[in-house]
């Protein structure tokens, strides 16, 4: 039988953009139950089990890619933190419902840009998972989009509100679109999109839905940036040892 | 002597009754009695408020589910029980009574929630003993209350019904995986039977002859099978479930009887039932907590929305494009 290598950059981009789906669907899981409103509860998880069904797909496609050795579940449980290479905005606590809706809005308009391009990916395994992908986002962007200009051009509290979550994450963007030897593989052979475009298409749709909303683009400071180098901020380390609490604690098990 | 009112209320109740006794369905819109209305808020806002407040034992696990798979399960699972509580607060307003009402009747604890959600959940077995008991226990009494005599409930029951036997599946599944699994699995296995089993008995509520509302409630044909009933039939059919697993009830007395055919089980610590109701179990505190905060939230995004639309109905009404 012929042995298929491929190379570790392909790996890696799939690898990532797994975590990024992990991590924050890990984090929309912390609202169940907790929502303001029962509806939110709801739509809320909704959105996290497309986040987690679509780190499934890519978490699996990654351990093919790499020899099949390994299970989605060897990757979410048995890594450590610095193998862990999703954008830092992802890992950053659920905060309030403001918080909420201003990350998933920032990642949301992220991904749908990022998998309509996907969908031409020479990895057709990926271009398939993009194809389903997209569907959710462009759902999960409404209705986020929709929250957030209810809030943004509601009472002065709820304007308040995702104002601050939005000056605070402003800086955690940069990240999403720094290019790396990694994406530059991924673009020269036809894997991935190119970034700089990628960014354009989010900046316009970004400022529309924020002028929509009444709210004021941030301006540009340095990013924060570093989750792609296995370097996160201080919270990830609570959020994976709840995670992986149990399958760090009885290694080795079937459940 | 019946003033005429009187005579006229006599013969509406009367007409009531025996439409009940021809097991039509009443609806919103048809004459009822107040009490039968303020039965039926009491009886379906519990049964509402503990689907919501159900989410958080089980919801603690998500986070920590063991494989991804699982936590897709369990999210699912949890969702659901979101659903269902919007399904129910929406029959219960066909009462003439609103969400925030009730939600306010919870937060000052004049409304109850099912007492078994104000125990922890300690390990991942408590998941798999929750969908497997509690779910178990909550269809048994659901299945029933698909023949309820108020229509919006009986029809909230039959959808909420049909996605429940997912969540007892998915429970004794985990179950199944855990007896089968390493001892220390197994152990963890029965400890969860353990902590679950009585807590999940006392859901039926108390004896027959010590239930408040269940006379009334069983003429109306609001309830159709009794509290004592439905536990029999519980236990009835945990028995075999438990032995295949391999695991032990913890009831000593718990026993085939042939005349009755029927197991024989033990007394509940009826003092335990009543300390949790009264708001004293071991739980109760974290779980009203955190509705009060979702609910102080809840305010502020109320505000937005109202405010949103109020700008959005100037706008449309002066031509203004938003
Ligand atoms: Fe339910
Ligand atoms: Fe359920």
């Amino acid at each position: 039988m012929r042995e298929t290598t491929y190379d570790p950059a392909h790996i890696e981009y799939v690898l990532r953009l797994g975590d990024n789906a992990l991590i924050l669907g890990q984090r929309l899981c912390e609202w169940s139950g907790h929502s303001a409103l029962v509806e939110e509860d709801v739509a809320m998880a909704n959105i996290a089990l497309d986040y987690i069904g679509r780190a499934r797909d890519l978490l699996t496609l990654a351990c093919e890619l790499d020899g099949g050795n390994q299970s989605e579940d060897d990757l979410a449980f048995k890594r450590d933190e610095e193998e862990f290479k999703n954008f830092l905005l992802c890992e950053l606590p659920i905060g309030d419902f403001a918080w909420t809706i201003v990350r998933q809005v920032l990642l949301d308009t992220y991904h749908f840009h990022l998998y309509d391009q996907l969908q031409r990916s020479s990895d057709q395994k990926l271009a398939t998972i993009a194809a389903k992908s997209i569907k959710e986002s462009t759902s999960h962007l409404r209705h986020c989009s929709h929250w957030l200009t209810r809030l943004g051009d509601g009472t002065d509290e709820s304007h308040r509100r995702v104002q601050d979550a939005l000056n605070e994450q402003w800086r955690f963007t940069g990240e999403l679109f720094a290019a790396d030897a990694i994406d530059e593989f991924a673009l020269a052979v036809g894997i991935g999109p190119d970034l700089s475009d990628l960014r354009e298409r989010w900046h316009a749709q970004i400022a529309s839905i924020l002028h929509h909303a009444t709210l004021t683009q941030p301006i540009d400071a340095p990013p924060v940036a570093g989750g792609r180098q296995g370097l996160h901020t201080e919270h990830m380390a609570g959020l994976l040892a709840c995670m992986q609490s149990v399958q760090r604690a009885y290694p080795g098990l079937e459940w | 002597m019946a003033t005429p009112s009187n005579v006229a209320i006599a013969e509406l109740e009367e007409a009531f009754q025996q439409r009940i006794d021809r097991e039509e369905k009443i609806e919103p819109k048809d004459w009822m009695p107040d009490a039968y209305r303020q039965n039926l808020i009491r009886q379906m806002s519990q049964h509402a408020h503990s689907e919501v407040v159900g989410q958080l034992p089980e919801g603690e696990w998500i986070t920590r589910a063991p494989t991804l798979r699982r936590k897709a399960i369990l999210l699912a699972k949890v969702q659901d029980e979101a659903g269902h509580g919007l399904y129910l607060y929406s029959a219960t307003e066909t009462l003439g009574v609103s969400r925030e009402e009730l939600t306010e009747q919870l937060l000052a604890g004049s409304a109850k929630y099912a007492s078994i959600f104000n125990y922890p959940t300690l390990t991942w077995a408590d998941v798999g003993a929750i969908g497997w008991l509690v779910d178990g226990a909550a269809i048994v009494n659901q299945i029933s209350l698909c023949r309820t005599s108020y229509g919006p409930y009986a029809r909230a029951m039959v959808r909420i019904c049909k996605e429940e036997s997912f969540h007892v599946r998915q429970g004794y599944e985990i179950m199944t995986v855990l007896a089968r699994g390493s001892a220390e699995q197994r152990a963890m296995a029965q400890d969860a039977l353990d902590r679950w089993w009585w807590p999940t008995l006392m859901m039926f509520g108390p004896h027959d002859t010590d239930s408040a509302h269940s006379g009334r409630s069983m003429r109306w044909k609001i309830k159709r099978q009794s509290n004592d009933e439905l536990r029999q039939k519980f236990v009835d059919q945990s028995v075999a479930q438990a032995e295949f697993l391999g695991l032990a009830i913890p009831d000593k007395a718990l026993k085939w009887n042939d005349t009755r055919n029927h197991f024989d089980f033990g007394e509940i610590d009826w003092d335990e039932f009543r300390a949790v109701l009264d708001g004293e179990g071991p739980c109760n505190h974290e779980r009203m907590e955190a509705r009060r905060k979702a609910d102080e939230e809840a305010r502020w995004i109320r505000g937005a929305t109202l405010a949103y639309a109020e700008k959005e109905r100037v706008r449309s009404s002066t031509g203004t494009e938003s």
